[in-house]
C-alpha cells in the first residue's frame, strides 16, 4: 500500500467508525454524472459563489460599514481634503493603501458578475431542454429564488461603498418604495431609518449583504445540489441512454478533477480580470451627494432590465381623493418584474397542465421539438434583452451617434412587438428543424455528391444517417393536443369544470396543434427498401 | 402497454432495425446482471452489446387519462435504443509515449503554477503600490494590481488546466451505466409511511377536541410569528408630514453649492446654471430636498406668468430633485431651454414652468420663489409651495 | 501623337506587325524634331499658377499696408477671414441668420474655442457641431477672434496663466467638476448624450485653454459658467482635474472607457462568459 492509500485507509477507519461512512462509500464516490458541456453552466454559478464568499470574507476584514463623515486623506490625490463617509474612504484605503485590496475588490466584482450572468444562462438551459418537468419542478423554484436573491446581493454589495454612482441607485430606491400605495413612505422611512440618505442605510445593507443573504442563498444552494445529487442528474436522449439510467463518469476521479480543476480556472479567470481590466473604479465616481449626479448613470447588468423599463415608461400618475399614486414608477419598478417573475416560476406548472403528462422525466429535450416553449422562451428573452437595452439608452446614443427619444421611442413599440415577433420565428424554426430532421431520418443527408445516371438524370446521393443518430433524432414525444371528452354527461348535465377544461384543452391546442409528426418504422422501411438514394 | 392501434412497443416484437448488431430488443435484464453486475443496482460500465429496453422511457403506462378526463396519447420512438456506442480508446490509452507526454503536460502546468505564485509573492513585497505601467491595447495601468492577477489568476488557472488535462486524458475513460429507480415509493411503503403519519396523529389525542387544541395553537403560533413584525417598528421614524416641507423659508438666503458664498443676482448671465442650496444648511439628509438650481432666461421668451412671477428679473429658481425618482436634474441644453434628468431622460421645458414634455415624469419641478435682498443677494420667499421629489401615496 | 508610354501599352501583336506591314522600311519611332518636351505641359502649368498667383498677390487689395497699429490691421484681417469664411451663416455684420446665431457680444474666447477646436466652420446643418482638424491657423483664428471682439464687450481669450495649473487644487476642481459638470459630461468627462442626437463631449485630449474657454462662454448647448458663478481660481483647478485625471491611467486595469457598468457587462458577456464557455465545451468533449 502506499503512503496515500494508507493515510486515506486510517482517515478512512476514523470516520466509518463513527459515522459509518463506508456504507455510502461505493455508491457516493462512483455516482455517474453525465457529462455535457450545457451541465456546467450552472456550476459557473456555483464555483463563483465560492470566489465570491472566499474574496468577499477578505474585503469585511478592512471595510467599515458607516456614514459618519470623515475627511479623505490617504494617497489618491483627487480626493484628498475632501469629506465623505467612513464607508466611500475604507473603500478608498482598500484599493490604493492595502496590498492587494484592489484586486481582491475586483475579483470580488467580477466574480459577482460572472455568477448572475451563469445563473441567467443556466436557468435558460433548464428552461430550453425541460428539465424542470416532474420531478423537478421544486428545484426549478429554488433556482428562481437563487436569482431573485443574487440580483439583490449584488445591487446592495456594489451599493456598499457609498459611491456617486450606486448611491444614486439607491435613491432610485428610495423614489420607487415612496411610490408604493399606502405603505410606501413607510417602508422607506423604515429602511433608511427616516429621509433620504440617513445614517443607517450602509450599515444595514451591509448586514443583509453579508450575512442574511448569503446565510439563505447557502441553504437554497445546499438544498439545490442535494435534490440534483439524489433524484441524479438528468441527460440527453442518445444512444444507451433512456430514462431509467444514467450514463457519464464516475464522480471520483473523473468528476471531482473536472469539476475541482474547473473551479480553479473560473477563480483564475475572475483573479486575471481582476488584475487586468478595471471594474467598479469608486475613486473616479466620487463620494455620493444626494445633489450631484452624472451622465451615463447605469446600474450593474443585471438590474439593467428594470432601468430600462422605468426609462421606457412614458409619464402615468393618477391623483384622487388626496392621494397619488405613481403608475410611471410602479409599473417598471414592480409590476413588470412581479409578473415576470412569477411566470417563470409558475411555468413548470402551467405546462404540466397543458399535457396532463404526470410521468417522471429524466431525459432532456431538445429545444427544437418543443417549439411553442422555445417560442415563449424567444419571447421572454426578447423582452427582457429589450429593456435590457434600454437601460443603456443614453450610453448608445452618445456613442453611436443617435436620438435618446428615438431609442426610447422604438423600445416602446418594440417591447410589444418583439416578443410576438420573437415568438413567431423561434417556433417556425424549431418546426423547420424538426422537419429536416424528419427528412434526415427517412432520406438521408444530403452528401453534396452528384450521380449521374444512365438514364441522363442527376440525381443528388443521399447518406443514410447512423443507426445512433437515427436514434438520437426520433427519441422524443410528440405531444398531442389533449381532446376534450364527454363535456356533457349521459343525462345532458354538464361536467363541472367545464370552463376549465375548455380552457386546458385551448391552450393545448395552441401548444401541441402545430407541430411535426416523427416518422413510423413503417415509412421507414417503405423508402429504404425501395432505393431511394 | 400498446397506445396506438397499429403501434406497437419494442417489447412484443417491433419490427426488426436494421443491423445485425441488434436483437429484437427484448428486455435482457438478467444478461446484464449476469454479465457484469452484481445486483440490479450496480453501476456498470457501458460496454458494446449491452441491451436497453425499448419502452425505457417511462415509468408508467403511456395512455395518460388525466382526472378530469381529457386523455393525452404519446407515441413510442420508432426507433429501438442502439444502445452504448463503442468505446474508442484515446491516443494516450495506446500509446505509452503519448501518456507519458500528457503526464508531462499537466507537471508542466502545475510546475508553472509554482513558479507563479512565487512570483506573485515577490510583487507582493518589491513592487511598489503607485507603480503604473504603460501597456499596449490596456494603457497605463496600475502594475502591482496588474502583476497580482496574472500571478495568482494564472496559477489557479494552470492548476485548473492542469487537473482537467489529467482526467481527460489519463484518468480512467469508460463511461459508466447507473439505473435510476422510480424516485416514487412503491405502494406498500407508501402506505407504510402514510400509516405511520396517521398513526402519529391520533396518538396526540387532538381528534377529541380539534378545535379547542388545533385552532387555539394556530392562533398562538399566528401570534408568534406575527409579533417580531412590532419590534420592526422602531427601524425608523414615521413619515408624518416630513416630506411636505423642506429647508427653505421666507428670507434664506441661496449660496453656491461648492463654496457656500451668496449667490448675487448680478453673477448670473443669460444662459448661466447655477447649483445652490439654502446658506446654514449642511446637514445631508435636508440637503437632499433642499437643493435647488437657478438659471437666468430672457423674460421675453418666458412663457409661463407664473414663472415669470416667481423669479426675479429672469433668475428662477428650481428645486433639483426629479419628481420622478429623485435623481438630482443637472443636464441644461442652454440653446433649447430644455433641462434633461440623465436618469430616465425625462425632459423639461424651462420656458414654460418646467413642464415635462418627455420621459416618465409625470409632474413639473417645483419653483422656489425667489427675490433679492438690498445688496442683490438672492434670496427665497419661503418654502416650496408642493412637496419635492418623487411622487407618494399622501402626496394628494 | 500619344505619349509614348501609352502608345505601347496598347500595341496589339497584331496591330504592331500590321503596322510594320504599312511602314516597312521606316523604324518604329521616328525622332522627330523637338517640338513639344514631354514635361512642357508642366512647365506651362506651373508657369501660369505662378502668374496667377504672384498677379493676385501684386495686385490684391489688402497689401497696401495702411499705417494702422497692428490691432487694427488683425481686426480688419479678420473681417475679411470673417466675410469670407463666416457671414454666409452668422450674417455680413455678425447679425445672426436663420442658419447661425448673432456673434454680437459673444468675446474673442468664444471665436477661439470654436474655431481653433474645428467645430467652426460647420460643414453640414446637424443638431450639434462636432470637434474637427480646424480650417484656419491660430494667427487667422487670432485674427477673427480680434474682428468679433471689436462688434460688442465679450469674454477675452484667456492667457496662459489663466489656465497654468501650478498650485490649483485638483481635489477641489473634482468637487467642483462633479456639481457642475458630471452630469452631462460624466464623472470624469467621458462625454455624455443630450436630448434628441446632442451630446456632451469626451473631455480627454484638450487643450487647457479650450476647457477654459468652454467653461466661460458655454459653447452650442452648454450652460455659461462665467466667472462671477466659477471664478477663474476655481476654473484653474477643474482645469488641473482633468489634466490629473487624464493622465494619471488606471490602477485597477484597463478603463473600457470609464462609462461605467455598461462596458464592464459588455466585456463580461463577450469575453467572460464565451471564453468559459469554451472551456466547458473543451471540459467535457471526449478526448481523441
Amino acid at each position: 500500500m502506499s503512503t496515500v492509500e494508507r493515510m486515506a485507509g486510517g482517515l478512512g477507519t476514523w470516520l466509518d467508525d463513527r459515522f459509518g461512512v463506508a456504507r455510502g462509500a461505493r455508491k457516493l464516490l462512483r455516482k455517474v454524472f453525465p457529462d455535457h458541456w450545457t451541465f456546467m453552466l450552472g456550476e459557473i454559478a456555483l464555483w463563483s459563489f465560492v470566489v465570491i464568499l472566499l474574496s468577499g470574507t477578505y474585503l469585511t476584514l478592512f471595510f467599515k460599514p458607516s456614514m459618519h463623515e470623515v475627511v479623505y486623506h490617504g494617497s489618491y490625490v483627487p480626493l484628498q481634503g475632501v469629506q465623505m463617509s467612513e464607508a466611500y474612504a475604507s473603500t478608498l484605503d482598500l484599493s490604493f493603501e492595502v496590498r492587494g485590496g484592489l484586486i481582491m475588490r475586483q475579483i470580488h466584482h467580477w466574480a459577482a458578475l460572472i455568477f448572475v450572468a451563469a445563473i441567467m444562462i443556466h436557468m435558460l438551459r433548464i428552461f430550453f431542454t425541460g428539465a424542470f418537468r416532474k420531478p423537478r419542478e421544486l428545484n426549478w423554484l429554488i433556482g428562481n429564488v437563487l436569482f431573485i436573491l443574487a440580483i439583490l446581493e449584488g445591487l446592495f454589495g456594489y451599493s456598499l461603498p457609498d459611491d456617486l454612482l450606486s448611491g444614486t441607485g439607491m435613491r432610485i430606491l428610495e423614489g420607487v418604495l415612496l411610490g408604493i400605495p399606502l405603505v410606501g413612505t413607510y417602508a422607506s422611512f423604515f429602511l433608511f431609518g427616516g429621509e433620504f440618505p440617513g445614517q443607517l442605510l450602509i450599515p444595514r445593507l451591509f448586514t443583509i449583504h453579508i450575512l442574511l443573504i448569503p446565510a439563505l442563498m447557502v441553504a437554497l444552494i445546499t438544498v439545490h445540489l442535494l435534490l440534483v445529487f439524489y433524484q441524479k442528474h438528468t441527460q440527453y436522449p442518445g444512444p444507451g441512454k433512456t430514462n431509467r439510467n444514467v450514463v457519464g463518469a464516475p464522480f471520483l476521479p473523473i468528476y471531482t478533477a473536472k469539476a475541482g480543476g474547473f473551479f480553479l480556472i473560473i477563480f483564475g479567470l475572475s483573479a486575471i480580470l481582476g488584475g487586468l481590466v478595471q471594474v467598479n473604479p469608486v475613486w473616479l465616481y466620487g463620494p455620493y451627494h444626494p445633489a450631484q449626479i452624472s451622465a451615463g448613470s447605469q446600474p450593474d447588468f443585471y438590474m439593467g432590465w428594470l432601468e430600462g423599463a422605468l426609462r421606457a415608461m412614458p409619464a402615468w400618475e393618477i391623483n384622487a381623493w388626496g392621494h397619488t399614486v405613481s403608475l410611471s414608477v410602479l409599473v417598471p419598478a414592480l409590476v413588470v418584474p412581479g409578473i415576470f417573475f412569477t411566470l417563470l416560476a409558475l411555468y413548470p406548472f402551467i405546462e404540466s397542465w397543458v399535457t396532463g403528462d404526470k410521468r417522471e422525466h429524466h431525459l432532456l429535450e431538445r429545444p427544437r421539438n418543443a417549439p411553442t416553449r422555445t417560442g415563449l422562451g424567444a419571447a421572454g428573452v426578447t423582452f427582457f434583452g429589450l429593456l435590457w437595452l434600454n437601460g443603456g439608452n443614453d450610453v448608445i446614443a452618445d456613442k453611436l451617434h443617435l436620438s435618446i427619444y428615438a431609442i426610447t421611442w422604438f423600445t416602446r413599440f418594440a417591447l410589444f412587438l418583439g416578443p410576438v415577433v420573437a415568438f413567431i420565428v423561434a417556433r417556425r424554426i424549431c418546426l423547420g428543424l424538426q422537419r429536416r430532421d424528419r427528412d434526415k431520418v427517412l432520406h438521408g443527408r444530403e452528401s453534396g455528391i452528384i450521380r449521374r445516371l444512365p438514364s441522363g438524370e442527376y440525381i443528388e446521393i443521399h447518406e443514410p444517417v447512423s443507426v445512433e443518430e437515427r436514434y438520437v433524432l426520433t427519441a422524443y414525444e410528440v405531444n398531442r393536443p389533449l381532446e376534450l371528452t364527454d363535456t356533457v354527461d349521459e343525462n345532458g348535465i354538464p361536467t363541472p369544470n367545464g370552463r376549465v377544461r375548455k380552457v386546458r384543452s385551448a391552450l393545448s391546442r395552441w401548444y401541441f396543434g402545430t407541430r411535426v409528426e416523427k416518422p413510423t418504422p413503417a415509412e421507414y422501411q417503405q423508402l429504404t427498401a425501395g432505393h431511394h438514394d | 402497454m400498446s397506445t396506438h392501434d397499429e403501434m406497437t412497443t419494442g417489447a412484443e416484437g417491433q419490427a426488426a432495425p436494421s443491423g445485425p448488431e441488434h436483437t429484437s430488443g427484448l428486455v435482457q435484464r438478467d444478461e446484464v446482471r449476469g454479465r457484469h453486475a452484481r445486483t440490479v443496482d450496480d453501476i456498470v460500465p457501458a460496454v458494446d452489446g449491452v441491451v436497453i429496453e425499448a419502452d425505457d422511457h417511462e415509468f408508467a403506462p403511456v395512455e395518460r387519462i388525466t382526472p378530469d378526463s381529457t386523455v393525452a396519447r404519446t407515441y413510442d420512438d420508432p426507433f429501438p435504443n442502439p444502445g452504448p456506442p463503442h468505446h474508442e480508446p484515446r491516443r494516450t490509452d495506446v500509446d505509452p509515449r503519448a501518456a507519458r507526454r500528457a503526464d508531462r503536460q499537466v507537471a508542466g502546468m502545475f510546475g508553472l503554477a509554482t513558479l507563479l505564485l512565487i512570483g506573485f509573492i515577490v510583487s507582493f513585497v518589491a513592487v511598489d503600490t503607485d507603480q503604473m505601467i504603460s501597456l499596449p491595447l490596456v494603457g497605463k495601468i496600475g502594475a502591482q494590481n496588474a502583476l497580482f492577477g496574472i500571478t495568482i489568476g494564472g496559477a489557479l488557472a494552470l492548476v485548473g488546466f492542469g487537473l482537467i488535462h489529467w482526467a481527460r486524458k489519463t484518468m480512467t475513460a469508460v463511461e459508466l451505466v447507473e439505473p435510476r429507480h422510480p424516485l416514487r415509493s412503491p405502494e406498500p411503503k407508501r402506505e407504510e409511511g402514510a400509516a405511520a403519519f396517521r398513526q402519529g396523529i391520533e396518538e396526540t389525542g387532538i381528534a377529541r377536541r380539534p378545535l379547542l387544541i388545533g385552532g387555539s395553537l394556530l392562533a398562538a403560533l399566528g401570534g408568534l410569528l406575527t409579533a417580531p413584525l412590532v419590534l420592526l417598528r422602531d427601524l425608523g421614524p414615521l413619515p408624518e408630514k416630513k416630506l411636505r416641507h423642506t429647508a427653505w423659508a421666507v428670507e434664506q438666503r441661496i449660496v453656491y453649492e461648492n463654496t457656500n458664498e451668496q449667490v448675487k443676482a448680478s453673477d448670473m448671465h443669460i444662459g448661466t446654471l447655477v447649483a445652490a442650496h439654502p446658506l446654514g444648511v449642511e446637514d445631508p439628509n435636508r440637503l437632499a430636498k433642499a437643493s435647488i438650481f437657478l438659471i437666468r432666461l430672457d423674460p421675453s421668451e418666458v412663457k409661463s406668468q407664473r414663472q415669470l412671477d416667481w423669479g426675479y428679473q429672469g433668475i428662477f429658481a428650481f428645486s433639483r430633485i426629479c419628481p420622478h425618482v429623485g435623481c438630482p436634474v443637472d443636464l441644461y441644453e442652454q440653446a433649447s431651454h430644455h433641462l434633461l434628468c440623465p436618469c430616465h431622460q425625462s425632459t423639461f421645458d424651462m420656458v414654460d414652468g418646467a413642464k415635462v414634455i418627455f420621459g416618465p415624469a409625470a409632474r413639473a419641478l417645483p419653483q422656489l420663489q425667489i427675490t433679492a435682498d438690498g445688496e442683490g443677494n438672492l434670496m427665497a420667499k419661503g418654502d416650496f409651495t408642493e412637496p419635492v421629489g418623487p411622487s407618494f401615496w399622501e402626496r394628494g | 501623337m500619344k505619349p509614348r508610354f501609352l502608345r505601347r501599352s496598347l500595341d496589339q501583336p497584331g496591330e504592331a506587325a500590321a503596322k510594320s506591314s504599312r511602314q516597312p522600311a521606316e523604324p518604329r519611332r521616328r525622332r522627330e524634331p523637338l517640338r513639344r518636351h514631354p514635361l512642357a505641359p508642366l512647365l506651362v502649368l506651373f508657369i501660369a499658377l505662378s502668374a496667377t498667383g504672384g498677379l493676385y498677390t501684386l495686385l490684391s487689395p489688402g497689401r497696401q499696408a495702411a499705417a494702422a497699429s497692428a490691432q487694427s490691421l488683425a481686426i480688419e484681417e479678420g473681417r475679411k477671414l470673417y466675410v469670407s469664411g463666416c457671414s454666409s451663416c452668422h450674417g455680413l455684420n455678425a447679425e445672426g441668420s436663420s442658419d447661425g446665431p448673432t456673434l454680437v457680444g459673444v468675446g474673442a474666447a468664444a471665436v477661439d474655442f470654436q474655431v481653433s477646436t474645428g467645430r467652426m466652420p460647420a460643414t453640414r446643418q446637424g443638431v450639434q457641431e462636432p470637434k474637427k482638424k480646424p480650417v484656419y491657423t491660430q494667427a487667422e483664428v487670432d485674427q477673427l477672434a480680434a474682428y468679433i471682439a471689436s462688434l460688442a464687450p465679450g469674454p477675452a481669450v484667456p492667457a496662459a496663466s489663466d489656465y497654468d495649473t501650478n498650485g490649483a487644487n485638483v481635489a477641489e476642481g473634482g468637487e467642483l467638476f462633479r456639481t457642475n459638470c458630471a452630469a452631462c459630461h460624466n464623472f470624469v468627462g467621458s462625454g455624455g448624450a443630450l436630448t434628441g442626437g446632442k451630446y456632451a463631449p469626451k473631455l480627454t485630449g484638450v487643450d487647457s485653454k479650450h476647457i477654459y474657454e468652454a467653461m466661460l462662454t458655454g459653447p452650442q448647448s452648454m450652460p455659461i459658467f462665467n466667472d462671477e458663478t466659477i471664478t477663474p481660481d476655481q476654473k484653474r483647478d477643474i482645469v488641473a482635474f482633468l489634466n490629473y485625471i487624464n493622465t494619471a491611467g488606471d490602477p485597477g486595469g484597463a478603463n473600457l472607457g470609464r462609462i461605467g457598468p455598461v462596458s464592464e457587462g459588455l466585456l463580461l458577456w463577450i469575453f467572460g462568459i464565451g471564453s468559459l464557455i469554451g472551456v466547458t465545451v473543451w471540459l467535457t468533449a471526449r478526448s481523441s
